[in-house]
Formats: structure tokens, C-alpha cells, sequence
């Protein structure tokens, strides 16, 4: 596995994607590991869970996208990203991304790099349930100028 | 022809999640979505959001953008994954 992205319902387990990130990968000393879960609380309301909507087949193609330009600007190895579809309670995990590196650097700018923009480019969109019912989560100017920074 | 695909508030708020159009008379994403917008007052208020994203078969374009019969073009606000 050099790359691999994967939309699932599922949940995923953390110790079994580093154990797959370090299989036959003596190469690598670090890796780094970002874990997003769902918030109990958003814009002052409190949130019971949310419904993550995608457009499969776009999705797969802008995270690539997103990984090779991070393969080209950072020296890593393995990739892993995992984006969760569907219903989820608070405190579910919603995404993954692991990155493999040879030394520390590049693995830490490559991660928090594919999360950015992850955020801004990839199509998917999340429904919050509170109490006062279901509402389409606003996209945040935050996310668009961090990963501007790039 | 010409497929067309909304998601998440907008699919919602038109109540349609696809549908096909023909390819006379459009040549860039911004025509299609000026006929689009023809179809009733809602229709228009909709895709005269500005901040409306458009993709052409699956890569993220702008109104410019150049399409033909074949394409599948999508439209949906603003993503919120992560």
C-alpha cells in the first residue's frame, strides 16, 4: 500500500490502520496520525450527531489529487485517508489521515496539508441534527484561508 | 445531453438530485446555469448564490469552464467534511 483512500460507513480502528502503515515499512521512522471525531456542540447549539452526504466518484478523485500534490511537495511514503458517509452520533470518528515519512517534517506538513485541504476541496457535506432540528452545516472563511496558507 | 447533479442543501432546496439538459446553446458551466436559473424564481434565487461550487466530470471548475454533451456537471455549496 503506497496510497489508499477509502469512504466508508464503517467506523475504523486507529491501531489497525498504524499497524497497516507500518507493515514492511522499515523505511520510515515517523508517522503521523490525524483522528477528526464529532463535536457535541457547534455555533451554540448542541448537536446530537450529523449526516455526511458525498458525490462519490469526485470524492475519491479530489483527495488523490490532493495526495499527489503532497507527494510532490513533501518527501513521504505510505498515505491513508479514511472519510466517513452517513449517520453518526457525537463522538464517532468521522475521518483518518495517516502519513509515513522517513523523518518527522515531512510527515507532520504532509498530514495537516491533506487535511486543509481536504476541507475546502473535497465534496462532502455535513447535516447537524440539534434540537432544533436538522441544518446543513455553513462552510467556515477559517478552513479557506488555512489552507490558502499553503 | 448534458447530466446534471446537485447535492446536500441545494439538491434539497430544488428538489431534484439530477437531471439531463440538452447541449444546444451551452458552451461554458455559466450558460448552464443562466437556463437553469430560467426555470422559476426559486430556481434563479438558487443559482444566483455566488457562492455555489461547480465540478465537470468530478474536477472542481469555474463558471468558464467549457462543456459539452457527455459531461456530467455537478453543483453544491460550499463542502463541510473533515
Amino acid at each position: 500500500m503506497n496510497q489508499e483512500i477509502s469512504i466508508q460507513t464503517a467506523d475504523f480502528s486507529l491501531a489497525d490502520e498504524v499497524a497497516l502503515l507500518e507493515q514492511d515499512n522499515a523505511i520510515d521512522g515517523a508517522i503521523v496520525t490525524f483522528t477528526g471525531r464529532v463535536r457535541n456542540h457547534n455555533n451554540g447549539m448542541d448537536v446530537s450527531g450529523l449526516t455526511l452526504e458525498h458525490y462519490p466518484g469526485m470524492t475519491e478523485k479530489s483527495l488523490a489529487k490532493i495526495i499527489n500534490i503532497a507527494k510532490t511537495r513533501w518527501n513521504i511514503g505510505r498515505v491513508k485517508v479514511i472519510h466517513r458517509i452517513g449517520e453518526l452520533d457525537i463522538g464517532e470518528q468521522i475521518v483518518f489521515v495517516g502519513v509515513t515519512s522517513k523523518h518527522r517534517h515531512d510527515a507532520f506538513a504532509a498530514n495537516e496539508f491533506i487535511m486543509d485541504f481536504l476541507k475546502v476541496q473535497a465534496p462532502f457535506w455535513k447535516k447537524e441534527r440539534t434540537e432544533q432540528g436538522e441544518a446543513w452545516l455553513d462552510a467556515k472563511a477559517t478552513d479557506d484561508s488555512k489552507a490558502q496558507k499553503w | 445531453m448534458i447530466k446534471v447533479v446537485f447535492f446536500a442543501a441545494l439538491r434539497e432546496q430544488l428538489e431534484c438530485s439530477e437531471l439531463t439538459v440538452s447541449s444546444e446553446n451551452i458552451t461554458t458551466v455559466a450558460d448552464l446555469k443562466l437556463q437553469l436559473a430560467s426555470k422559476n424564481e426559486q430556481w434563479q434565487a438558487l443559482f444566483g448564490n455566488t457562492s455555489l461550487l461547480s465540478a465537470v466530470n468530478h474536477d472542481m471548475v469555474d463558471s468558464e469552464q467549457a462543456i459539452k454533451s457527455g459531461d456530467e456537471v455537478a453543483f453544491f455549496p460550499p463542502v463541510t467534511g473533515g
